[in-house]
């Protein structure tokens, strides 16, 4: 059973379908062990959007107040799309490379432990 | 003259067991043309079996005109006391500018969901074929109107000397944290009537209220507000019934049929978990938001669940049912989910209605003795970092809206407890489209009933949709939420509170 309703075959408005960002995508993006972000960030953008365009459009400005930043190397990092290990085509749109609406991408930089080293 | 004969004369001869069951079961009536199905059509949807209704423990023993009379009593004491709290100017006696934020929290976190609790009551109080348990609710539900109507004029006090009371009623609903109380209500109150009650009777006012109740109304005690305090008395006898009430809903859905017991052991995993999701506000509120202290989350939790849940679930084992489901995860999360929640508004505190602050050298040492396995290791070396920022005069706010838990709604701020520098993810997909959640118990209740949860008013997400206003968020903040932006958000330091009370003190 999908819900316990009393009339049968209910089915729930589902708010938050891609249809309703106006053209946009949800991305989620998180630094891994950088918790001075204390969750993942929601971003709508363009699916047509490279990947490129992400980082340094809407991500690094996000991201650059961490002391850590400046240290940052896009190229070393490594990524994960819904948890699942994901090599990033830079000049790639993101919806062809199965970036889809409420996707997460997180990426994690070992040489970079956070704050004091403790993965803040 | 003759008129008040009569009535000494009637009630002479009642006893009060017999007025108790004219005012209460011989309400009731038999059917005669009209099919008691269709007069209770909510009863059986939910699988629940009851054989017998008359099997229902009236669990008060109240009738409606002693109720009014005690409950009349009560409020004429405590509008004299806040009367008097008022001409005494009650306000300046509070310990700290910095405590006023706590019952900032409760008015538009809290007294809400009491007026949701006299609504859903007031609707079950109509469902059941049960006059007893009819009868019960609809107190209930009275008591809950009166809940939000007492705490609402006793913190219309601080309204007149601090920011961010002035647009409760409207923020509700809207506003990123407080969806998480709104739409746990919405959840229980969108559900069965048994839910409802296994929800909230059963398991937020019978096993987590204390975890709510007593830090919010001894945290007034410690910190000199004297009209939360003289609400929290006011309540007091309200609350015992309540978990009088729902300890009885329990044993009688159990004792009806053996068929009720997994439904209920259901819901109560799902609202214990539910319901310790909404208590991190309140762990959050007492490790970081109180001046002076009470005890810690962590000790509330051993105390109020551990202990007396303990002994609760080891009574309850004899109709088989068990511990709720992650009792043991939050067994590890005490030791960190206040932490991660106020380094969350501390980081968004340009976005909340109340003020943030980095805590003093004095609490964070309080921290690091209460949390010894946690504190120093994974949380003081944020606030180094935020006093560090702060000092080079880069308060930090994050900028940018965080990812929600699509059950919950609270931000994805958890971690994995047994790697709490991980954030936790859990998806799924339902037909094609991906949801994200919090833990596993947020994730379990998604899966379970799909439909519903599809239909989350997420509040990232509708910003993100445009349907808040903006297109920035200082207008979401301004228009939609009704801030005083600039004086009910940002740091405590600075504000228009914290120099209005250094001009109270005469201090510089
Ligand atoms: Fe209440
Ligand atoms: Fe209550
Ligand atoms: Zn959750």
């Amino acid at each position: 059973m999908s819900v316990q309703a009393i009339v049968p075959d209910y089915r729930g408005v589902v708010r938050d379908r891609f249809e309703n960002f106006h053209g946009n995508q949800l991305v989620y993006v998180a630094w891994d062990k950088h918790l001075m972000f204390c969750a993942p960030f929601a971003f709508p953008v363009p699916p047509e959007m490279s990947f490129k365009s992400l980082l340094t459009d809407v991500a690094t400005d996000v991201f650059a107040v961490h002391p850590e930043f400046d240290q940052l190397d896009w190229s070393k990092a490594e990524w994960l799309l819904d948890g699942q290990p994901f090599i990033p085509q830079l000049d790639v749109a993101l919806k062809d490379q199965g970036i889809s609406h409420k996707s997460v991408l997180r990426f994690q930089t070992p040489e970079l432990k956070g704050y004091m080293g403790a993965d803040i | 003259m003759n008129k008040n004969k009569v009535t000494t004369m009637a009630a002479k001869k009642l006893s009060l067991k017999e007025k108790y069951s004219l005012l209460t079961r011989d309400l009731d009536w038999e059917f005669s043309y009209q099919d008691r199905k269709d007069a209770f059509p909510m009863e059986e949807f939910e699988g629940i079996k009851i054989t017998d209704w008359s099997k229902w423990e009236d669990p008060f023993r109240l009738t409606m005109d002693a109720y009014w009379k005690y409950q009349a009593e009560k409020e004429k004491k405590l509008y004299a006391i806040l009367d008097a709290f008022a001409q005494n100017n009650g306000h300046l006696n509070v310990s700290d500018p910095r405590y006023v934020n706590a019952i900032k929290l409760f008015l538009t976190g809290i007294s809400p969901q009491e007026y949701q609790a006299h609504q859903g009551f007031a609707h079950i109080g109509r469902q059941y074929g049960g006059v007893g348990a009819r009868i019960a609710c609809q107190m209930q539900s009275i008591d809950e109107l009166r809940h939000v109507q007492t705490q609402v004029h006793a913190m219309s006090q601080f309204n007149k000397y601090f920011d961010g009371f002035q647009s409760w009623s409207n923020m509700q609903d809207r506003v990123w944290y407080l969806s998480v109380p709104t739409s746990f209500f919405h959840d229980a109150r969108s559900a069965g009537p048994f839910e409802f009650l296994v929800a909230i009777g059963f398991s937020f006012e019978y096993v987590l209220t204390n975890l709510l109740f007593v830090p919010f109304m001894s945290g007034a005690a410690y910190n000199g507000d004297m009209a939360t305090v003289t609400f929290g008395f006011s309540a007091q006898s309200d609350e015992a019934r309540h978990m009088t009430l729902g300890l009885e809903v329990i044993k009688f859905l159990l004792e009806q049929h053996e068929d009720n017991v997994p439904i209920v052991q259901k819901w109560i995993d799902k609202w214990f978990w539910r319901g310790t999701r909404l208590l991190t506000l309140v762990g959050m509120m007492m490790d970081y938001m109180l001046p002076n202290k009470v005890m810690s989350w962590k000790e509330a939790w051993e105390v109020y669940f551990e202990e007396a849940g303990g002994a609760l679930f080891k009574d309850l084992a004899r109709y088989g049912i068990t511990m709720p489901k992650y009792a043991a995860l939050v067994e590890k999360e005490k030791e960190h989910i206040s932490h991660q929640a106020w380094w969350t508004f501390y980081t968004h505190g340009h976005a909340t209605g109340f003020h943030t602050w980095i805590p003093t050298d004095e609490e964070l040492d309080w921290l690091s003795e209460k949390y010894p396995e946690t504190f120093d290791k994974y949380y003081r070396p944020r606030w180094e970092m935020a006093k560090k920022l702060e000092a080079e005069g880069k308060r930090f706010y994050t900028k940018a809206l965080p990812q929600l838990c699509t059950t919950c709604q609270i931000p994805m701020l958890f971690t994995e407890m047994d790697d709490p520098t991980q954030i936790a993810y859990r998806d799924t997909v339902y037909n094609g489209d991906r949801y994200h959640f919090c833990s596993d118990g947020c994730k379990d209740i998604f899966h379970d009933e799909p439909e519903k949860y599809v239909q989350s008013w997420l509040p990232v997400h509708q910003i993100l949709q445009g349907n808040c206003g903006g297109p920035g968020v200082e207008q979401v903040l301004s228009d939609y939420y009704h801030f005083n932006v600039g004086a009910d958000n940002m740091d405590m330091k600075g504000s228009p509170d914290e120099k209005r009370w250094k001009q109270w003190k005469g201090v510089a």
